[in-house]
């Protein structure tokens, strides 16, 4: 399905000693910063954790042959979304920009030329997604693409633990003993795609695909999944991967 | 802007006192929300807490409470709440739960400050009495009588229960004999299980199932069954019931969410019988059209009068189930008209048809389709100029004799004012008619239009539609230009006012006198009616209805942007605390009329009575200014 390739799974990691390893070894002084900001301890409770929503549209699926276009972020926790914190940057793809991912984005080619590499925007991103637990719809794209993207400007990679709302949808609707029956009578799955997921909780269709609005979007789903499925006191550890 | 925001803003923008603002004010509102959702029966703002924000409701719905736990108001997609609280001290004064999951947009305090500096409208929509008007009539809008009316109103006979081991074919037959179309199956058991009950003779029952003609096809033919197979190996015994207290709307979401057609009511464990899908379909949409078609299958006016306790009845369950003023006037004038309709054809069937052509026409709150249930008869002829008295006459007379008591008959008292088609005055050809109205404009004074007003609300509701509206063509042609003739109706619109307000058991006067009931319709609705009636002949309009009045007023310069509204809310929160208190007195078994008690009115409805006359009071004030009496302008 769009070339979407399984990858080797990083959960149970240990964050905290990755992150401290990490500090160790790098040497660009915005990374360095990044993994010395502590993040919350694995078994905080949800509601003390401080988060940020994070969203890119990339010209494909794959880092290695796409490029992330735009990035888009807000900071939040379980009570409030921050609008007014928000930062949506447009960047300069390295790879040249498909005509249909063009009308995907809805971003331009004008505005993507006049648009700065990410390098220069990198340490801005990095200073606001430290010490915030990153909160994504399908980490195997925003993962991937940020580590390599940063790799490949500052020859080391980030990696940091992040929630994604798709995997806590599918623990839901696809890993279930009922959506295996389902699947063992040739049901179709449940949609765990980002509208989907948000209308099983009465969350209005934004008009997707605009990085920041995408990643408002997940910000509400969380609320929403948190409220209906666990609770303010559900460790870290129970959510990250 | 950051058109990442557009959406937000967009949304916001389509709702008042949001539809109003700059787009700067609007970018600076979208600019700075914050967002948060609740799942449904969470709380959103706790009584006493500091409150900082005004709420949004981007998608859900909640509902506000008063400090003593009743419920304040219900609000949906676009509504706000919270303002009170930012207007005076921060403290929650009426806490609001989530009764949907449900997305709010918070407003911070201090950009809701500086809309309220920088927007005139936006600051009169939160701190003037239109929210609580607005949302008292709102509110009676939206409990509409699914929400309230429970499920066993519908529930009409015992539902057919058949033994576990009876045959398919004798359920079959069963449930034919009784004209139903499901059965519920039943077997013996001890004990006390889920949907246990005893019969009359001591028999422990549990109902296993329910069994439905659609299941005769997919389960029995389909499947290839025999008719004598049992029913209890076949029917399903996954059972989804509804209690017998549930209202109509929880009826219909259960079925919608389990995907069934029949519900079978209990009380308690025992069933009481079945509802289908239909009935519920059938509920929403019978009420008063049963009513109008008996009135058109009536042979004789005795006839006609025995259907004045439908009537009521029709009214009470309108008003009871949270009908709005609109729904329940319309209603009645409609079932008022149909009585009409069906006397002059009987009258036809009984003197001949007519020897010229003629339009019945009537006046005041039947042309306005605002009647309540306390009314009284305004009817007039419009006949052809072909109309020779002395030759056409006695027809016409005993035509209108008929009809006229005939409405009594039925409950339209004749008219005090003997605005009637019995009044020879009021039985002429249509070119002495249009000399009336150009009389009546032409040559006005108070005294003159003082009992004339009426024939400004006119309808035709048999024969020649065209006569009437010729002199409805005239009237919105000529009235725009007759200043004097606006100024003596205006005038005379001034001579009901109405009240201070109340204080517990009497009535305030302005000159401070207190008064122990008031007169609603003389003191509330009909000036409103006249006031309106004012503006919309000055505006050319050609609408009779007082909604739709304020409607063609609010399209012209006569009125500043939102005064029609307010007359709106409050014209409907006058008629519809009318109309409840006549609901009580039919219920109590008085004769209904159009006092009020102050003793009987409730609190909340003190407060937006007091806040409606003020809407009226306001409105008359201004209309003495906008149509002067030419003696009081200076000369130039």
């Amino acid at each position: 399905m769009l070339g979407i390739r399984p990858r080797q799974r990083v959960t149970q990691a240990n964050w905290a000693e990755y992150m401290a390893t990490r500090e160790q070894q790098v040497k660009d002084p915005a990374i360095r910063q990044f993994f010395a900001t502590p993040l919350p301890a694995e078994d905080t409770p949800i509601s003390q954790v401080p988060m940020i929503a994070l969203d890119m549209e990339t010209t494909g699926l794959d880092e290695h042959h796409h490029a992330i276009v735009s990035i888009g972020i807000v900071p939040f926790t379980l009570d409030r979304i921050r609008l007014a914190e928000r930062r949506h940057w447009v960047v300069k793809p390295t790879r040249p920009l498909s005509d249909t991912s063009i009308t995907f984005h809805h971003i331009t080619h004008s505005e993507v030329a006049a648009a700065p590499d990410l390098d220069t925007i990198l340490d801005e991103l990095l200073g606001r997604l430290a010490g915030h637990l990153v909160v994504v719809h399908f980490r195997n794209i925003e993962r991937p693409f940020l580590d390599a993207a940063v790799k490949a400007r500052r020859g080391e990679g980030v990696m940091f633990p992040m929630i994604d709302t798709m995997s806590l949808e599918a623990r839901l609707h696809r890993q279930t003993l009922w959506a295996r029956f389902r699947r063992w009578l040739g049901r179709p799955p449940v949609s765990i795609r980002l509208n989907a997921s948000r209308e099983r909780y009465g969350l209005p269709a934004y008009q997707g695909h605009h990085a920041l609005l995408d990643a408002m979007a997940t910000a509400e789903l969380f609320q929403a999944q948190v409220a209906t499925h666990y609770r303010p006191d559900t460790p870290l550890k129970d959510l990250w991967c | 802007m950051d058109v990442e925001l557009l959406e937000i803003r967009q949304f916001m923008g389509q709702f008042p006192p949001f539809d109003g603002l700059s787009d700067e004010l609007l970018d600076a509102i979208a600019e700075r929300v914050e967002v948060s959702y609740f799942k449904t029966g969470s709380d959103i703002l706790v009584l006493n807490d500091t409150l900082d924000e005004l709420c949004f409701i981007r998608s859900g719905a909640v509902e506000v409470y008063r400090r003593q736990g009743e419920l304040y108001n219900r609000l949906g997609e676009g509504d706000i709440f919270g303002h009170f609280s930012l207007l005076r001290n921060h403290k929650v004064r009426f806490p609001a739960q989530a009764i949907e999951d449900t997305l709010i947009y918070f407003i911070p305090n201090d950009v809701f400050q500086r809309l309220c500096e920088e927007d005139d409208d936006f600051a009169d929509f939160v701190e003037l009495e239109r929210p609580r008007l607005e949302t008292a009539a709102e509110q009676q809008k939206k409990s509409n009588d699914m929400m309230v009316t429970r499920i066993r109103k519908l529930v009409t006979r015992y539902p057919v229960m058949v033994e576990a081991s009876t045959t398919l074919q004798q359920v079959a037959q069963q449930i034919s004999e009784a004209q139903a179309s499901a059965a519920i199956v039943i077997n013996q058991c001890s004990g006390n299980p889920r949907y246990s009950f005893q019969d009359s003779e001591g028999q422990t029952w549990r109902m296993e199932g329910i069994f439905t003609d659609s299941d005769f096809r997919t389960r029995v033919v389909a499947e290839g069954l025999s008719p004598q197979a049992a029913i209890g190996d076949v029917a399903s015994s996954h059972l989804i019931t509804i209690q017998s207290d549930a209202s109509v709307y929880e009826a219909m979401l259960t079925m919608l969410r389990n995907n069934v057609h029949h519900l079978p009511v209990v009380y308690r464990q025992r069933p009481v019988g079945v509802v289908h899908l239909s009935d519920i379909i059938r509920y929403e949409t019978h009420s008063g059209l049963y009513l109008v078609s008996n009135i058109f299958n009536q042979s004789s006016a005795q006839g006609l009068a025995k259907l004045a306790p439908d009537v009521r009845a029709a009214f009470v369950r309108m008003v009871q189930e949270g009908a709005n003023s609109q729904m329940v006037g319309s209603a009645l004038s409609t079932i008022g008209r149909s009585f009409t309709r069906r006397l002059l054809e009987l009258a036809e069937a009984e003197l001949g048809p007519p020897p010229v052509p003629y339009c019945f026409m009537v006046n005041g709150s039947m042309a306005r389709n605002e009647q309540s249930i306390v009314t009284d008869q305004d009817n007039a002829l419009v006949l052809s100029d072909d109309f020779v008295a002395e030759e056409h006459d006695a027809y016409f007379y005993a035509l209108a004799k008929f009809v006229s008591d005939g409405l009594d008959a039925c409950g339209y008292t004749y008219c005090k004012g003997d605005v009637m088609a019995t009044n020879e005055q009021w039985r002429q050809p249509l070119s002495v008619w249009k000399r009336y109205f150009q009389d009546w404009m032409e040559n006005p004074t108070p005294e003159r239009l003082l009992h004339s007003s009426i024939f400004f609300d006119l309808d035709s509701i048999y024969g020649e539609d065209h006569f009437v509206e010729t002199l409805q063509d005239l009237i919105a042609q000529k009235a725009p230009q007759s200043p004097l003739f606006l100024a003596a109706m205006a005038r005379n619109a001034l001579n009901r006012t109405p009240p201070l307000g109340f204080f517990r058991t009497f009535v305030m006067e302005k000159d401070g006198k207190h008064n122990n009931s008031i007169n609603l319709k003389r003191r509330g609705t009909a000036p409103m009616a006249d006031l309106v009636r004012i503006h919309a002949l000055a505006s050319g309009s050609k609408a009779q209805n007082t909604f739709q009045r304020l409607n063609d007023i609010s399209n012209t310069q006569l009125l500043a942007t939102g005064v029609s509204d307010k007359l709106s809310y409050a014209f409907e929160f006058l008629c519809m605390s009318r109309l409840r208190h006549q609901m009580i007195d039919i219920q109590e078994e008085r004769v209904p009329d159009n006092n009020i008690e102050p003793e009987n009115v409730e609190d909340s409805e003190r407060h937006t009575l007091k806040d409606a006359f003020q809407v009226l009071s306001n409105a008359q004030k201004f209309l003495k200014f906008r149509y002067p009496m030419p003696s009081q302008r200076p000369r130039q």
